[in-house]
C-alpha cells in the first residue's frame, strides 16, 4: 500500500553489515565453546543457559577475528537488569531470584562471589 | 458465401475483436505476487514471558547504531503496575535500555514513585516496537514516499530520500519513529530488515533470554509463529486505528495503548 | 573537553531541548512540531486572508474598499514567501525540501503543498501585474524619455521595462481588458486561497492518530480564522503606514509628500477613517464564524466524551487553561469583539482590537500545534512545550523565539522593497482602473 518509493533502498537497507551473530542459542553456545569449551562447559539449561551469550558480551559477529576480544562487564548492573527483587507476582520476573541491590553485599561485583555462566549456588566460588 | 467460410470469418472477427480487449486487461504482476507472496513477516510479543530485563533494546541500539545515550529507541518495554487501591503506573526509563533495576516508578521530571510491595495487584512488562502496519498511517502521509512497505511487509525509511518533516512521527498512533540523533532523518524500526535477509533473527529476538520476542512469516501456515496466531487468543494495539498491525500480542491488558 | 561536548550536544535528539515530560510518555515521544508549525498556519492564514479582503473590491465590487484593497493584495504577495519559510526552517533536511515538488507522493496530505501553494502565487503575481500593468508601463516610458538618467534610474527603468513583460499598449480597451481579467483572477484566487489554509487545516485534521487534531471541522475552523488574522493584519498595517504617510505629508519629508498634488493628511485621515471602518465590519462577521466553530468542536468533544476526552479535559481544562480560555479566547476573541461591537467604535480602538485578535489567532494556532503534543499516546502522560529563547546552536535558533521573529519580520521587510516597485499607494493619476 501507497508503495511509491526509491527502489534501490530495499537493497540498500537489506546489505547493512549485521553484528549480532548466528541465531539460535544452541547454535551460539556450540560455536562459542567449540574456543571458550573450557571456560563455559558448565552450562545447566535451567539457569543461565537461557541467555544468550551476546547479551553479557556483545556482538561477536565476526570474532575473533574483529573484534578480537568481546567486553567483559562485570557491572553490578548488567546482573540486577534480572535479579532486582521486583515483587510482581503476576509477571514471569517472580520466578528468577531476586536480591535487593541495597542490601546484599553492596560494594562488590557479584562475579566475586558468583559465577556467571553457571550460578547454581550449590557451586559458588 | 458458403455457411463454413461464413463461420470461419465470424471466428476470425470474433477473435480479433477480443485480442485488443484481453490486451487492454492488464495484469499487474506485482498485485498478483502481493496477493500471495512468500512472505509477509510478522511479529509476536508474549507479555507473560517479559521480566524487563532490556537486552533486547540494549541489542536493537547497538546492532542499529542508535547510540545509548540518545533518549530515543527503535524498541522499547514498559512497565505497569496495579496497585490493589487502584491506581496504574506505568514508566520506560530511558526505553529500559538498561532493564529495570530500580523498583520505584520513574515518573518524569526526576520524580521516583515507590510502590508498596504489599500494595501491588498485577504488573507486567510489555516490549513494543514498530507494528508494522498492512496499512500504515507514516507512509500514507509521506510526502516524499521515503517511507515505504516492502512486498515482505516491512515498514522502511529511505535515508537518503527523507526530508525530516516529522509528518510520519505525528502519523503513527505507536509512537515507533523518531529523529536519529545523528542522521537527522527519520528512523524507526526496520524488523532488522538486513538481518532477515541475511537468514537471522532480528536482534531484538535473538537477544531475548526468554522467547518473549518472536518472528515469523505470517503467510506460512507451517511456521510456528503463524500456528499460535491462528490458534491461541492474540491481540493488537490500538486496532481503532483501523492500520492493521502485524505485531501481536499474548496476554495484552486494555490499558496498554 | 570541547570534543566531549559537541558528542553530547549531538546526542540531545530532535525535540529534547524544549520537551518536559512527565508522568508516562512514549519512549520516542517529544514535541516534535514547535513554534515554526505554530508560525507555518499562522502565515499562510494572513496570505490567504489578506488575499480575502483584497477580493472583496475586486470581486464584489465593495468600492469603498478600493484602497485597502490593493494594498492587502501588494502585501500578501510580500507574505508570500514567508508561508514556506516556517516549513523551511523546522525541516530536518532543508536542503531536500525540493524533493516535495519533485516526487509528490499524493497521499500525503503536505505534497500538494508546492502545488497548491504556487498555484496560489502565480494566481496573486498575475493578479497584481494585471492591476499595475499600466502603472509599470507609464512608468518605464517616463524614464525612458528622461535624459542623463542616474544609475539608479537606469536599473529602475530596466526593472520596470522587465515588469511591463513586453505588453506595451495601455489603450482604453486594453486596460479594460486587464481590468475583466483581473476580475477572473481574484474569482479564481478566493477557492485557491480557501484551499491553501483549509489544506493546511487537513493536514492537522487528519492525522488519526492525535486525538486533538482528528476533526473534520479543522479546515474549516482555519478558514475562518485565517479571514480573521488576514484582515486583521491589513487593517493593522494599513493604519501603521497611513500614519507614517500622514506624517511624512505634514514634514513633506518624502519626495512624493513635496510634490504639487501631494494628499493632504487630513484626506489620508478621511479615507483611513472608511476604510478601517467597513473592513473591521467584515472582520467581525468572520470572528463570528470562526469562534462559532472553535466553540461546537469544544462542546462536542466535551458532550460525547469518546476514550480520549479523559486526557483532553485535563489539558483544555487544566494544563493550557490560560493559554486557551484567558489568552486565546478572553483577550483574543472576546475582548476585541466587545471593543469592536460597542458603539462609537474609532479608527484607534478598531486598531488595538485587532492587535488583539492577532495575538489571539496566533495563540489559536499555538494551542492546536503545541496543545495537540502536549498529552502522550499512551494517555498517561504530558509534555510541556518550553520555546527556546536564547538559542545555543542552529536547532534552537531555527525553533525557538528568534526563528519565530524572523519569520514575522521578513513580510515587512519585503514589503518594503516590494513597495519600491509596485508601490501599493498610487496617486490618483496613476490609478489603474482596478
Ligand atoms: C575461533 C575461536 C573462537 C570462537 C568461536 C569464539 N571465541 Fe571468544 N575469543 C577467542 C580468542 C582467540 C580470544 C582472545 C583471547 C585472549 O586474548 O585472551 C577470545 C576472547 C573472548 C572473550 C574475552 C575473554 C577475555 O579474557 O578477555 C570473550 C568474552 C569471548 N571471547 C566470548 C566469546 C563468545 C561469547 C563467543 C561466541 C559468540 C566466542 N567468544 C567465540 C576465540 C574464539
Ligand atoms: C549473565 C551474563 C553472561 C552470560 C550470559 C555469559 N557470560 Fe561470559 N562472562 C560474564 C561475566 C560477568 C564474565 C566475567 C567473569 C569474571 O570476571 O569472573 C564473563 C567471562 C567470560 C569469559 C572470560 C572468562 C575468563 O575467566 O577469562 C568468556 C570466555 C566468556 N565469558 C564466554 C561466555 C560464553 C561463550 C557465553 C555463552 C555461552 C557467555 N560467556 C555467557 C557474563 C556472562
Ligand atoms: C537475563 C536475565 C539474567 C541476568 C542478566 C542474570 N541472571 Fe542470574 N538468573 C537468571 C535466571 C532466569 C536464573 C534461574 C532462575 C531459575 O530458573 O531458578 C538465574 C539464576 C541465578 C542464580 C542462582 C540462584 C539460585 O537460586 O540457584 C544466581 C546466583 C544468579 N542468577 C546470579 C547472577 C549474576 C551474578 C548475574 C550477573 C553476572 C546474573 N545472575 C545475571 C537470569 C538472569
Ligand atoms: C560477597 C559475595 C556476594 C556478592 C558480591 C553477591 N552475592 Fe549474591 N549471594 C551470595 C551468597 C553467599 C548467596 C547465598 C546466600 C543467600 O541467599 O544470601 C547469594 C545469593 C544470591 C542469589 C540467590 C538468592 C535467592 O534467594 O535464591 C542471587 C539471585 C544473587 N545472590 C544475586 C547476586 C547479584 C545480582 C549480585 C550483584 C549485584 C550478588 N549476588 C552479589 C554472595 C554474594
Amino acid at each position: 500500500m501507497y508503495s511509491y518509493h526509491r527502489k534501490s533502498n530495499v537493497m540498500e537497507w537489506k546489505n547493512q553489515p549485521a553484528k549480532y551473530g548466528v541465531s539460535g542459542r544452541e547454535r551460539m553456545h556450540e560455536y562459542c565453546s567449540a574456543c571458550h569449551g573450557a571456560v563455559v562447559k558448565v552450562r545447566t539449561e535451567k539457569l543461565h543457559g537461557i541467555i544468550p551469550c551476546e547479551d553479557c558480551h556483545g556482538p561477536a559477529m565476526n570474532h575473533p577475528e574483529n573484534p578480537e576480544k568481546l567486553t567483559i562487564d562485570r557491572s553490578r548492573e548488567l546482573c540486577l537488569r534480572c535479579h532486582t527483587n521486583l515483587p510482581y507476582t503476576t509477571s514471569e520476573r517472580h520466578r528468577i531470584p531476586g536480591i535487593n541491590p541495597k542490601t546484599h553485599n553492596t560494594g562488590a561485583e557479584c562475579v566475586k562471589c558468583h559465577n556467571p555462566h553457571n550460578p547454581s549456588l550449590e557451586g559458588m566460588k | 458465401m458458403e455457411r463454413r467460410e461464413f463461420l470461419q470469418k465470424c471466428i476470425m472477427v470474433v477473435v480479433g475483436a477480443s485480442v485488443p480487449v484481453s490486451a487492454l486487461t492488464f495484469i499487474d504482476p506485482k498485485k498478483v505476487f502481493a496477493a500471495n507472496p512468500d512472505i509477509q513477516w510478522a511479529f509476536l510479543v508474549d507479555t507473560n514471558k517479559c521480566v524487563g530485563c532490556g537486552f533486547c533494546v540494549k541489542a536493537c541500539k547497538t546492532e542499529n547504531d542508535i547510540p545509548f545515550e540518545a533518549h530515543v529507541s527503535r524498541t522499547w518495554v514498559e512497565r505497569y503496575v496495579y496497585t490493589k487501591d487502584d491506581k496504574r503506573y506505568v514508566d520506560s526509563p530511558q526505553a529500559a535500555l538498561h532493564g529495570f533495576i530500580d523498583s520505584r516508578i520513574d515518573l518524569g521530571r526526576g520524580e521516583f514513585k515507590e510502590i508498596d510491595p504489599k500494595n501491588v495487584g498485577k504488573a507486567f512488562f510489555v516490549p513494543k516496537l514498530c507494528n508494522h502496519c498492512s496499512s500504515p498511517a507514516c507512509t500514507q502521509v509521506c510526502p516524499v514516499g521515503a517511507t515505504y512497505k516492502t512486498d515482505d511487509g516491512v515498514v522502511l525509511v529511505d535515508r537518503s530520500w527523507c526530508i525530516g518533516c516529522g509528518y510520519c512521527i505525528m502519523a503513527c498512533p505507536y509512537g515507533a519513529r523518531f529523529f536519529h540523533p545523528v542522521k537527522h532523518v527519520v528512523d524507526k524500526c526496520t524488523f532488522c530488515y538486513h538481518r532477515l535477509s541475511k537468514g537471522l533473527d532480528s536482534a531484538c529476538v535473538n537477544a531475548c533470554p526468554f522467547k518473549a520476542r518472536r518472528m515469523g512469516n505470517i503467510h506460512d501456515p507451517n511456521d510456528p509463529i503463524t500456528q499460535i496466531i491462528m490458534n491461541e487468543r492474540v491481540g493488537v494495539l490500538k486496532d481503532e486505528f483501523g492500520t492493521k498491525p502485524q505485531a501481536f500480542y499474548i496476554g495484552l491488558a486494555q490499558e496498554v495503548r | 573537553m570541547v570534543e566531549q561536548v559537541a558528542q553530547h550536544a549531538a546526542m540531545v535528539v530532535h525535540g529534547e531541548a524544549w520537551t518536559i515530560k512527565e508522568l508516562f510518555t512514549l519512549p520516542n515521544e517529544y514535541i516534535y512540531w514547535s513554534i515554526q508549525i505554530v508560525m507555518y498556519p499562522f502565515m499562510t492564514g494572513l496570505v490567504a486572508g489578506a488575499f480575502v479582503l483584497s477580493s472583496l473590491y475586486h470581486v464584489f465590487g465593495v468600492e469603498k474598499l478600493k484602497e485597502i484593497a490593493r494594498f492587502s493584495l501588494v502585501f500578501s504577495f510580500a507574505l508570500l514567501p514567508v508561508a514556506m519559510m516556517p516549513l523551511m526552517l523546522h525541516l530536518q533536511q532543508p536542503f531536500r525540501g525540493i524533493h516535495v515538488l519533485m516526487t509528490p507522493h499524493f497521499t500525503s496530505a503536505i505534497s500538494a503543498f508546492g502545488i497548491v501553494f504556487l498555484t496560489y502565487a502565480s494566481i496573486v503575481a498575475t493578479e497584481i501585474w494585471l492591476v499595475y500593468r499600466k502603472y509599470f508601463v507609464e512608468t518605464a516610458q517616463g524614464l525612458m524619455a528622461m535624459q542623463n538618467r542616474s544609475n539608479i534610474d537606469s536599473f529602475r527603468m530596466m526593472v520596470f521595462q522587465a515588469l511591463t513583460l513586453g505588453a506595451w499598449d495601455i489603450s482604453e480597451e486594453a486596460v479594460e481588458k486587464d481590468h475583466k481579467a483581473c476580475k477572473i483572477m481574484a474569482g479564481i484566487g478566493i477557492p485557491v486561497a480557501c484551499f491553501l489554509h483549509g489544506y493546511a487545516g487537513f493536514i492537522f485534521g487528519s492525522v488519526k492518530a492525535n486525538a486533538l487534531w482528528m476533526t473534520p471541522l479543522m479546515p474549516v475552523i482555519f478558514i475562518c480564522s485565517a479571514v480573521v488574522s488576514g484582515v486583521a493584519l491589513c487593517i493593522l498595517t494599513y493604519v501603521i503606514v497611513q500614519e507614517i504617510r500622514k506624517y511624512l505629508a505634514r514634514s513633506k519629508m518624502a519626495r512624493w509628500a513635496r510634490e504639487a498634488d501631494a494628499p493632504k493628511a487630513e484626506e489620508l485621515e478621511a479615507v483611513k477613517h472608511t476604510e478601517v471602518m467597513i473592513s473591521s465590519n467584515y472582520l467581525l462577521y468572520f470572528m463570528i464564524a470562526a469562534m462559532t466553530l472553535e466553540i461546537l468542536d469544544l462542546i462536542f468533544r466535551g458532550y460525547t466524551q469518546v476514550k480520549s476526552w479523559d486526557i483532553l479535559r485535563e489539558v483544555i481544562m487544566e494544563r493550557d487553561f490560560t493559554k486557551i480560555f484567558i489568552l486565546q479566547y478572553t483577550i483574543g476573541n472576546l475582548v476585541p469583539f466587545i471593543m469592536m461591537i460597542l458603539p462609537g467604535r474609532t479608527v484607534r480602538r478598531t486598531t488595538i482590537a485587532t492587535v488583539l485578535v492577532l495575538f489571539g489567532v496566533f495563540m489559536m494556532r499555538y494551542n492546536v500545534v503545541i496543545g495537540g503534543q502536549a498529552f502522550s499516546l499512551s494517555f498517561s502522560g504530558f509534555m510541556d512545550y518550553h520555546l527556546p529563547i536564547i538559542p545555543h546552536d542552529l536547532e534552537t535558533f531555527k525553533e525557538g523565539l528568534f526563528g519565530a521573529l524572523t519569520v514575522i519580520a521578513t513580510p515587512f521587510i519585503l514589503f518594503y522593497f516590494i513597495n519600491m516597485f509596485i508601490p501599493a499607494f498610487l496617486k490618483e493619476e496613476e490609478k489603474a482602473p482596478h
